[in-house]
């Protein structure tokens, strides 16, 4: 039998991957914006399970707004990344540093 | 059900829409050489949104959407002073945009959904609320710090400010899914934080609620810019163009403000004892990080960087007392800092021209004896940055210190004393280069001869002394909005 408790989780493992995934990647930003995404989808996870085992629809209306805002910013993050390739011609993390202090 | 009734409440935030919607439409029709009316048309939407914040039954609570929109005197002061410093950065920033062809509708249109956001999120009475003002404002930032497509530094700014902001608002909703999830686990689970603000009282999972707190603040930590999650702060302020750089520090400031208040407050107010040491926490490492990093800067734009997290700090303290008296006191500091922070900005915006953006404190040398008047304004500005009586930032200094020793933190009021000291250092260093300093070999420090922006940055500038001996009546509205 599933229970709550396995989609929380679920949802922790997922977000905990997500996290990961942005603090020990070094090498590209796309992986970076898979993480974003993947962070977002494990929030969507947890106000899923929520709204289902707890009988209310409220969690699963947030999660369709939360789905919306994601492909927004999704769309932007990729549009300041081709941005940043054509001014640097790198989108290596390790390469972002004109900025110090 | 919706009513007309719902959208009279909201009427500001319909008005701009529709207007945003007309100046992109208009934009997309006009000639290049009409361009420069768009500037006019922003200010008169601005204004008649003011107007409309202001004449809509002042003082009355009422909510709007089933209870998704709040209307009440702390969004109304909140609304009315980002629309003010939104008006005041695009007049300041006229000539620079013009002078680096980036006088385009895309400014003003975005510049328009990030007040918009601040709007809706300063009135946020749901979760769902609070996560979409949070959105309209981030996306439209990110999009504003890369308005100058053909440089480096905006770029790499952007993708940093967009990463992190996305870390930010992921921790956020994960924390907004546990306290969904704790609020159903011994009643109805709800998004509302007028019902969320009692959950404490019959939650079966307090863990998870607290869990859910925990991952909300650093949300809100981020958004502040508090240290220890900071690091977005001085790169994006470096990176950005500087108008849109004064945005972020006035406007977005008074939206974390709200922010942090709609969701501790009016949210997770029960938990008051739990995230006030929190809170503190968050509030001596900005004030520490803040003031020291400060000192070693030779940009004029990271210092005021880190000059903003030492800021955050302070309003931290004024939050972390967590009674009316601190809130009150918090406002009053996040509307003082707006208007500081867009002084300062205003007055390097004023500097600058094609091919220089004046924005190391190098660039400034001489101010004093080659543009008088300009040299004045900055100095009553870095001065009330500071905290020098008589000037307002003085007074909001006082005040947050004053509320968290009545909230029994005399050793939070010490610490953001010294650092108040330590602080005046990096101050009064820019003044030092300003008047003591011979200028550079063939330096021309020529302010714009813009005679709005000379106008209406003076009266900002000249504004902080008067609001320094006057404070009273800013500060009875702020205290009259938390009911005392």
């Amino acid at each position: 039998m599933i229970t709550l408790s396995h989609y929380i989780v679920l949802g922790a493992v997922l977000f905990c991957i997500a996290v990961a995934g942005m603090f020990i990647n070094r090498k590209n930003v796309i992986v970076l914006l898979m993480s974003i995404e993947l962070m977002l989808l494990a929030v969507n996870m947890n106000f899923v399970a929520f709204s289902r085992f707890l009988g209310d629809v409220s969690g699963q209306v947030f999660v369709f707004f939360i789905l919306t805002v994601a492909a927004a910013e999704a769309a932007i993050g990729l549009a300041i990344l081709v941005l940043l390739f054509r001014n640097r011609s790198t989108i290596n993390i390790a390469d972002i540093d004109s900025m110090k202090g | 059900m919706p009513n007309l009734n719902d959208i009279l409440i909201m009427l500001p935030e319909f008005f701009l829409v529709a207007m945003a919607c007309v100046l992109l439409i208009t934009d997309a029709f006009m000639k290049a050489e009409e361009r420069p009316y768009l500037h006019w048309i922003s200010i008169a939407t601005l204004a008649v949104s003011i107007y409309l914040v202001i004449a809509g039954q002042p003082g009355q609570a009422a909510t709007a959407f089933g209870g998704m929109f709040v209307r009440d005197e702390t969004a109304e002061i909140l609304k009315v002073f980002a629309l003010v410093t939104t008006v005041l950065v695009f007049v300041y920033s006229r000539p620079y945009l013009i002078d680096r062809k980036l006088l385009i509708g895309e400014f003003y249109t975005l510049m328009i959904f990030a007040v918009l956001g601040i709007m809706l999120l300063v009135s946020a009475g749901n979760l769902v609320s609070v996560y979409l003002g949070l959105e309209l404002l981030s996306l439209s930032s990110y999009a504003l710090v890369a308005l100058n497509r053909d440089a480096v530094l905006p770029s790499e700014a952007a993708i940093k400010y967009f990463v992190l902001g996305a870390l930010a608002s992921g921790m956020l909703l994960y924390g907004m899914s546990m306290v969904y999830g704790a609020s159903g686990m011994g009643g109805t689970p709800t998004l509302d934080l007028a019902q969320l603000h009692h959950v404490m009282g019959y939650t079966k999972a307090p863990t998870l609620l607290l869990f859910g707190l925990i991952f909300m603040i650093v949300g809100v930590g981020f958004k502040l810019g508090a240290a220890p999650f900071h690091m977005w702060i001085p790169d994006v302020y470096q990176g950005a163009p500087t108008p849109v750089t004064a945005f972020i520090a006035s406007g977005s400031k008074l939206a974390a403000f709200g922010m942090a208040f709609r969701l501790l407050d009016a949210g997770m107010g029960d938990l008051s004892h739990q995230w006030q040491l929190m809170l503190a926490v968050l509030a001596v490492a900005s004030l520490a990080i803040g003031n020291l990093v400060a000192i070693v800067q030779t940009n004029l734009k990271r210092m005021l960087a880190y000059s903003t997290i030492s800021h955050m700090g302070y309003l931290l303290l004024g939050l972390s007392a967590a009674n009316a008296e601190g809130y009150a006191a918090a406002m009053f500091y996040a509307i003082c800092y707006a208007l500081m922070s867009v002084a300062a900005f205003g007055v390097m915006l004023a500097m600058a021209r094609a091919g220089f953006e004046c924005e190391e404190i190098s660039d400034l040398k001489g101010l004093g004896k080659k543009s008088p008047w300009m040299a004045l304004l900055m100095l009553l500005t870095l001065f009330s940055l500071a905290g020098v009586p008589p000037l307002v930032g003085f007074w909001a200094k006082a005040l947050v210190l004053e509320a968290a020793i009545h909230a029994h933190m005399m050793w939070l009021a010490i610490v953001g004393i010294v650092f108040a000291i330590i602080g005046l250092y990096y101050y009064l260093y820019v003044i030092k280069v300003m008047y003591f300093d011979q200028p550079a070999e063939g330096s021309v420090l020529q302010s714009k001869s813009d005679m709005s922006m000379r106008v209406m940055l003076s009266l900002n500038a000249l504004g902080l002394l008067a609001l320094g001996l006057y404070w009273g009546p800013l500060l009875g509205w702020c205290r009259h909005a938390f009911g005392i």
